[in-house]
């Protein structure tokens, strides 16, 4: 009895997975079957050798590094001023010259694309960053320790919750603004009051699938061992619950770069002569029916931003996922 | 090696009076307040365990058996302090371990490990089979030096009969018999005295469940571990217990050796859970005395008075309604073991059936 059960499950799983063990023998990325046992594997190693096999995760990739160059040197892509006003062309139709057209105001809209991305994306970014990692902290602690810190915490986050963006945003920005502000302090300044308001969205996500995650057998395996709570939260139940926040928060990206131009409609956000495409689009919207051109430009922009960073966001939570993996 | 008869039957238990006591639990109590209202002010408790007293000795195994709802996993999980009590002591190597601090449970743990009953969900999806068996090495760094744990991992893979060069794969990647596998191989990484098993074969596909059960036989001898299985599988206790526990309402009702038990069991819930066995004989149908128990369980918010069994009873008198019965030594008709009944004279002598 004994003496068979060390190769009879063995053999059972080869007759289950016939694929994947033919994957192991011939594939690429595994070598042979017996050095395999030799290598150290994480997730998160596995995590990039995964990704770097998805062509969803290069084009996103892309995608993002041509934004985030054009961010930093915006030099290398036009040459043309962005604060250079030709009234007398204003709202002139895209051309030869000029092949995104020129706004009301007489810029140029390529230039201004380009120039835009940088306080666009900046404020996205941090918005995203600073959300998810208070949002993911504080809703790590609540769904893990619950009681008296879940109810408070969840009583704070649902009057953060309660404010309007805008309403909250005007108060804020107002008490916080000076006259002559930096360029990069006022995006600081924006990028804080969208997390000041945005936080309790990631949070309440994080808190209930962690309520999820919590009961399951492996969180108890670990604590039987002898494990600190911070490793129980970090290693077991975080990267079991964390796969709905990256997809909301790569979506969310996209809705604080909007954000961010209605605060600049309001002469609160970020103020010309800063270029972004939020204030872009919001002056756009005037002109909408006459000049259509000079809103499609920056929300086209606007919009392969935002498709890339969600495109990033779903190839990286799926190759977190051992299980969506095709080996 | 494996038993000779290959029957599950009789497996003719080692003694183990001889060996050291590791584990006494005594009096132990675990009552889950019921919150209701508006306030959420405790209106009543589940008195999931009362007064439950055992000993373990070094290298025996302990089978707990019982319906669902019963308090079986509620007391492996006392056992592991992952429940914190309501009243009891557990005494291990002579020391309280719900007087220790936070701090020195942690490091007591080592001795004592459990190993779950859902394979499926008892390990992380997102490690490796190294991650997870290594991960006792990284909660007590100084079991095994960080050098020697990829080897170390490898060693417990083969001890449990999974192959070594699977190391790097994830959990989904194995069947349900090589998940239970992978727990018990992290079960017994930290070299443990006590391996407490809730029930860890119930999930399995009958013909796993033996290689499983074999496997934990094999690490039993080898290791010198001693087990509290937990189970509503009587026959695989049977198998693989020395001696056995019967609950009923968060009680123990009855406790002796495995012959005991089987062969002389003096309390009537326990000789009618033994009733309800299945026979794989169909010519035996019919001739067998099988005891049905009238009614249900009743709620353990609110035992029945008395003998907590006396509802369902058959040989129930007053008395039984009024007076608890201890579990102490009773006559079985060829010797005397513990018990929970009045009239175990009459259970025994008569062999009284409804």
């Amino acid at each position: 009895m004994t003496e068979s059960t060390n190769s009879r499950p063995d053999s059972g799983a080869d007759l289950r997975h016939p694929g994947e063990l033919e994957a192991v023998a011939g594939g690429s990325a595994v070598a042979v079957a017996g050095a395999d046992g030799d290598r150290v594997r994480s997730v998160t190693g596995d995590a990039w050798r995964e990704l770097r096999r998805k062509p969803l995760f290069w084009v996103s990739a892309v995608i993002i590094v041509v934004f985030v160059v054009m961010a930093v040197a915006p030099g290398l892509f036009t040459s043309v001023d962005p604060r250079e006003a030709v009234l007398s062309e204003a709202s002139k139709t895209p051309d030869g010259q000029n092949i995104f057209g020129r706004d009301r105001q007489g810029y140029d809209i390529y230039s201004r694309c380009i120039y835009g991305a940088r306080a666009s994306i900046l404020v996205g970014l941090l918005a995203v960053i600073g959300t998810v990692i208070i949002g993911t902290l504080l809703g790590l602690v609540a769904g893990y320790r619950g009681g008296l810190i879940d109810s408070v915490l969840g009583r704070v986050a649902e009057v953060f919750f309660a404010l309007p963006l805008l309403l909250g945003a005007v108060i804020i920005l107002y008490t916080i603004q000076g006259e002559d502000d930096g360029y990069f302090t006022i995006v600081l300044q924006v990028s804080l009051v969208l997390v000041v308001l945005g936080w309790p969205n990631i949070f309440r996500l994080l808190r209930s699938s962690v309520l999820q995650v919590k009961p399951n057998d492996y969180v108890q395996a670990a604590r039987a061992l002898g494990a600190s709570p911070t490793r129980i939260s970090f290693s077991h139940i975080l990267p079991n619950a964390i796969g709905p926040v990256i997809v909301v928060s790569t979506i969310n990206l996209g809705v604080y770069i909007s954000s961010e131009a209605a605060l600049s409609f309001l002469g609160i956000g970020l103020r010309p002569p800063t270029v972004s495409w939020g204030v872009m689009i919001s002056q756009a919207t005037d002109s909408m029916r006459s000049a259509p051109h000079t809103l499609l430009f920056p929300a086209l922009f606007l919009s392969l931003a935002v498709l890339g960073f969600i495109m990033l966001g779903d190839a990286v939570r799926d190759a977190l996922d051992p299980k969506s993996k095709s080996r | 090696m494996a038993d000779p008869t290959g029957s599950t039957t009789s497996t003719a238990p080692t003694s183990h009076d001889d060996a050291p006591v590791i584990l006494r639990a005594q009096n132990l109590t675990k009552h889950y307040p019921i919150k209701g209202g508006v306030l959420r002010r405790t209106v009543g408790h589940v008195r999931a365990l009362e007064d439950v007293s055992f000993d373990l000795r070094a290298g025996e195994t302990l089978g707990v058996v019982g319906e669902s709802g019963c308090g079986k996993s509620t007391l492996g999980r006392m056992l592991m302090r992952l429940e914190e009590p309501t009243g009891g002591r557990l005494e291990f190597d002579g020391v309280d371990l719900y007087s220790l601090g936070r701090r020195e449970m942690r490091r007591k743990r080592r001795d004592i490990q459990i190993v779950f009953q859902d394979p499926y969900t008892s390990l992380n999806p997102r490690k490796t089979v190294a991650d997870l068996i290594g991960e006792p090495f990284d909660v007590h760094p100084d079991a095994v030096p960080r050098a020697g744990r990829r080897r170390r991992v490898q060693e417990l893979m083969e001890l449990v009969g999974l192959s070594p060069e699977h190391i790097n794969r994830y959990p989904h990647q194995f069947s349900g018999g090589q998940r239970q596998r992978i727990g018990i191989a992290r079960g017994i990484a930290l070299n443990p005295k006590i391996l407490v098993c809730d029930e860890p074969v119930s999930a399995l596909d009958v013909s796993v469940q033996a290689q499983v059960i074999n496997v934990m036989e094999r690490l039993q001898r080898e290791l010198g571990l001693a087990y509290v299985f937990i189970a509503h599988d009587l026959s695989v206790v049977r198998h693989i217990a020395d001696r056995v526990a019967v609950m009923y309402l968060g009680r123990i009702v009855e406790l002796g050796t495995e012959d005991e038990i089987y062969e002389r069991p003096t309390h009537p819930y326990t000789r009618a859970l033994l009733s309800a066995v299945p026979v794989p004989d169909p010519l035996a149908r019919g001739t067998r005395q099988e005891i049905k128990l009238q009614g249900d369980v009743p709620s353990p918010a609110n035992p029945p008075s008395g003998c907590r069994f006396h509802t369902r009873c058959w040989l129930a008198r007053d008395v039984c309604s009024t007076d608890e019965p201890q579990l102490v030594e009773r006559n079985d008709g060829r010797g005397e073991h513990r018990s929970a009944c009045h009239f175990t004279e009459e259970s025994v002598s008569g062999r009284t059936t409804p």
